[in-house]
């Protein structure tokens, strides 16, 4: 995980979209949010999740490895940034790479869009839009130590499993204490590509 | 959810708490203030950031307007401000969206008759019409047959002028506003127990507590921002019990989750009181030396035992009795609530029960110990205080008590004779309408047509009279059904102050000047005043001028403002009144001398019996219908529909629905009561108790839920019993559409904020529908 970053707590998100409203209010893409808010529990309890993007340390950031323009760069503090809009083509292998579903395309402009840790803002010391207002604290920005500090006893996990693949993270998410050591789960294994059955 | 490890005792000796730093989550994060913008924003405005506050809840937010280099609100940017550390949430962050909204009223508009379309006219020929049907009407009926109706999203200086311009400019005694459905029964409460209506506590205590009782308040939708305080709280330690029909975000991750039937609230809190008494866990010190009336409150809490109160709220006796010593034992505990105790018809007992229970256990007037209640407005405290409330003058004041009487006719200038004697409550007035007691009337800052309980009733007292005007900036269902409708500024247009949940009162500042043709409402208000020959009372050329006047007559009261200026607020972020001198810090923490503002200084307890709610339950309506907000709108939405964001998050109302009763998610569910009938899409979730269903009154009929419910009022507070009443649901064919939101005539509500409005789905969640659930 990077050093300072974004920490997500699904246990605190109260689901009011203030993220993906405050996302919509940054300049370089007024009017589009590129947050993820999802209600997990549908039916059952109002539990929800924010995504944003994890910025993948490990081994790179799919995305940008699979980037036929090499539209979409990583900076040396571990941001991966949003696709060069001189570069990108709108070609959506960033969507379909990316592990946990964050690049949109903007059809119209066919341009990818995908958040890149609200560089303008904190290449000022400012915090990103979506934790600066997030009012629980469920994106919070800062370092694991100032989390700590004001969590006690919290854990955080930047490693995530998808079948065999592991992916470790510059964003780390709160996890139960209990499940730290091992990686998140972070979906279903792919059993079937085509009609072929890829489970060895 | 995970369990949390508790170790309470263990975790406060490793969080040092600095107020001044509360609450935690921001203190690495830095205010954009002081960096130029051209520096680091990509759009070069040659923008400036204006400190100012939400114009929504309670909680009032700090926030910067940002301000484009040709002098306009373009934008929003986090504020460091220490009631929200840079918080916000969503309605906040879309509020500057109305400042330039192109469905902004700029003309007077007016017509003679009802069936006539308005036109737009100009601010003259608005104004002399609607004094001379002010005269017309007052000449033939009396002064009493003309009334004003105001509201408590207005600055505390508007509030001010609305109880003067009634009474001294109208001299009519009809004046009320619409906190009337909002604060009255906590008011009413607080006035009893403590002589003064306000939380005990400020914000911050919340992180000092042991244990936070949270009552009838959907904290994470109503007050999204405070929601920072209950984490705080609960990261160093403290315990959580929520009480709501519905498992709110809150209440899903609370240590104790009582799910009540609506309208049971005071047998519980009283049981829960039983429980202590029984189990010794009373603070008898504490209650000899502060409190009068605990014989009787001990007698009546006897009539309540677990197994009794367990079978009126539909929960388990062993949870009021793990409530009871979670409260009881915690050394320092708190309870807060809101709208879910107070809209009933004994809401004032509902908040009195709460009351009982900290007092008993000793649980006011200490840090992180005491009471609270949150205001729903973003005035909601502020805006009861000085004299728009049918029975209080400025300073809050008595209206029926002579000195007070005095007092204020001399600080008015008036004989006091001359002024009226206390009115009517706002449903009471709409009664007189339809009775034709009331002609006239003029509504400012208020939409009673989506606001008020059985809208039949509603619609037909304000199509009963010959005259109504209306103030706003957007056209309000209600606006739309007018004479006269004057537009005036938004909170971004003007300077004043409101006054938050904790009653600190804050400063809003003026962003932008109105757009051409807007006037402020103290100049209308003003202006009307001159032309009915009462301008020598009514010389303010600003808020500034009506802040001095208010800050006056409130001097010497218990809601002392004397000592608050504008440049101090300014320069502190905010003073919690009273505040009686310039050199004051004010009174975030009441009743630490252990004295109340009773001439005894004691807190007076009251017994308090329950009784069900007025509208029965019978086989036709075995069912409690229960309303409420969601987080992306905002009371009566005449606002927040209008704003592209927030109809894109929640388009539409619903109805909350258990799976019990075979309802499919989107399914059309018609509800019944003995009001009337509307058709929503059912949101099917255990979220909910199965005998109860759930609907967001902010939408106007054919989905008003206010269409549905009853007008029966608390006899003190005169509050309506909103979170409660009788029905059924049925199967139907198709769902009622929402309409688009009133606008001027030659206008279309702007397109695109409406492109999601006839969504015929229910949200995924209460709190709207996720991302990926919108096209």
């Amino acid at each position: 995980m990077m050093g300072r970053t974004i920490f997500i707590d699904p246990g605190r998100c109260i689901g009011c979209q203030a993220c993906v409203s405050a996302c919509r209010e940054c300049d370089s893409h007024r009017g589009k949010s590129m947050i993820h808010l999802d209600y997990t529990d549908e039916g059952h309890s109002v539990a929800s999740l924010p995504t944003v993007c994890m910025h993948c340390e490990d081994p790179v950031a799919p995305c940008a490895e699979v980037c036929p323009a090499d539209a979409i760069l990583v900076t040396a503090d571990g941001v991966v940034q949003q696709a060069d809009t001189t570069r990108c083509i709108g070609c959506a292998n960033c969507v379909n790479a990316c592990p946990f579903g964050v690049p949109k395309i903007d059809l119209q402009a066919k341009l990818q869009m995908k958040c890149n840790l609200c560089y303008d803002r904190t290449a000022y010391g400012l915090a990103p839009m979506c934790a600066t207002v997030c009012p629980t604290g469920a994106l919070f920005y800062g370092t694991v130590e100032e989390l700590q500090a004001e969590r006690p006893g919290v854990q955080v996990a930047d490693t995530f499993v998808f079948g065999e693949t592991e992916v470790r993270t510059g964003v780390a998410m709160v996890v139960p204490a209990e499940r730290v050591q091992w990686p998140v789960p972070g979906g279903l294994p792919v059993v079937e590509i085509n009609g072929k059955d890829v489970r060895r | 959810m995970t369990a949390r490890p508790r170790a309470a005792a263990d975790r406060r000796t490793f969080i040092p708490l600095d107020p001044s730093l509360a609450p935690p989550g921001a203190r690495a994060f830095r205010d954009a203030g002081g960096i130029p913008a051209d520096q680091w924003h990509a759009d070069q405005n040659g923008e400036t950031l204006v400190p100012t506050h939400c114009c929504f809840c309670g909680v009032q937010c700090g926030m910067y307007l940002r301000v484009d280099r040709g002098g306009k609100v373009f934008g929003v940017e986090p504020r460091n401000h220490d009631i929200n550390r840079m918080r916000l949430c969503p309605k906040g962050i879309n509020a500057y969206q109305q400042v330039n909204h192109p469905d902004r009223l700029t003309s007077p508009l007016m017509r003679r008759s009802r069936e006539e379309e308005f036109r737009e006219v100009s601010w003259d020929e608005a104004l002399d019409f609607t004094v001379s049907e002010v005269e017309r009407i007052q000449q033939a009926h009396g002064k009493d047959a003309f009334g004003l109706l105001g509201g408590a999203s207005l600055f505390s200086e508007k509030t001010y002028l609305v109880g003067k311009f009634a009474r001294v400019a109208l001299k009519t005694r009809h004046v009320d506003y619409n906190g009337r459905l909002c604060m009255v029964s906590a008011a009413g409460a607080n006035k009893l127990a403590f002589g003064i209506d306000r939380a005990g506590n400020p914000f911050s205590d919340i992180l000092l507590t042991d244990c936070l009782l949270i009552a009838g308040s959907n904290v994470g939708e109503c007050f999204p921002v405070m929601t920072q305080y209950v984490w705080g709280a609960r990261d160093r330690g403290a315990s959580l019990i929520v009480i709501d029909p519905r498992e709110t975000a809150i209440a899903r991750t609370a240590d104790i989750h009582v799910a009540l039937k609506p309208g049971t609230d005071s047998a519980f809190f009283t049981s829960v009181l039983h429980v202590v008494i029984e189990e010794g866990l009373t603070d008898e010190n504490f209650l000899a030396a502060h409190a009068t009336g605990w014989e009787e409150v001990k007698a009546k809490a006897a009539e309540y035992p677990p197994s009794r109160a367990a079978a009126i709220c539909g929960v388990p006796a062993e949870q009021i009795v793990q409530v009871a010593r979670a409260f009881a034992r915690a050394p320092r505990a708190m309870a807060w609530h809101a709208r879910g105790i107070e809209h009933h018809s004994q809401g004032v007992e509902n908040c009195l029960s709460v009351i009982n229970l900290c007092t008993a256990t000793g649980h006011i007037g200490r840090p992180g110990a005491g009471y609270g209640t949150l205001t729903g407005q973003g005035n909601g405290q502020g805006g009861r205080e000085h004299g728009q409330k049918s029975d209080l003058l400025p300073g809050g004041r008595s209206i029926a008590n002579e000195e007070h009487r005095r007092q204020i006719c001399e600080i008015w200038g008036i004989e006091e004779t001359e002024l009226p004697p206390a009115g009517t409550s706002m449903m009471e007035m709409v009664w007189q309408m339809q009775r034709r007691e009331i002609r006239g009337l003029i509504g400012i800052c208020n939409n009673p047509f989506v606001s008020l309980p059985n809208y039949r009733v509603v619609k037909e007292g304000y199509d009963a009279i010959e005259f109504h005007a209306q103030f706003d900036f957007f056209l309000s269902e209600t606006a739309a059904n007018a004479h006269v409708v004057f537009p005036v500024t938004t909170w971004a247009e003007d300077e004043g102050v409101m006054a938050n949940a904790e009653a600190r009162v804050v400063k809003h500042n003026k962003a932008q000047d109105p757009p051409p043709g807007v006037r402020t409402d103290t100049w209308v208000m003003c202006e009307l005043a001159r032309r009915l020959g009462a301008g020598d009372k009514f010389d303010f050329p600003d808020s500034r001028s009506v802040f001095d006047e208010l800050r006056v007559a409130s001097a010497g009261t218990v809601n002392d403002y004397y000592g608050i200026t504008y440049e101090r607020l300014e320069e502190t972020g905010g003073i919690a009144w009273p505040c009686p001198s310039t050199d004051h810090p004010g009174t975030p923490r009441l009743f630490e001398d252990g004295k109340t503002s009773h001439p005894d200084g004691k807190i007076h307890l009251q017994a308090v019996a329950w009784h069900p709610p007025m509208d029965p339950y019978d086989d036709d309506h075995p069912m409690s219908l229960t309303t409420g907000r969601t987080v992306a709108h905002f009371l009566s939405g005449n606002q927040t529909r209008r704003l592209g964001a927030l109809v894109e998050q929640t388009p539409r109302p619903w109805v909350e629905i258990h799976p019990s009763h075979g309802f499919c998610n989107g399914e059309p569910v018609r509800v019944v009561t003995r009001r009337g009938s509307e058709v929503f899409p059912a949101l099917v979730t255990e979220a909910i108790r199965p005998d109860t269903v759930f609907v967001p009154y902010h939408w106007p009929v054919p989905t008003a839920a206010n269409a549905l419910t009853i007008d029966a009022l608390d006899p003190r507070s005169k509050i309506p019993e909103y979170k409660v009443c009788a029905c059924r649901v049925e199967h139907a064919e198709r769902i009622d559409e929402v309409p688009a939101p009133p606008v001027a005539p030659g206008h279309v509500a702007y397109p695109q904020t409406q492109v999601s409005r006839t969504d015929p789905l229910p949200p995924t969640a209460p709190q709207g529908r996720g991302t990926s659930e919108r096209s």
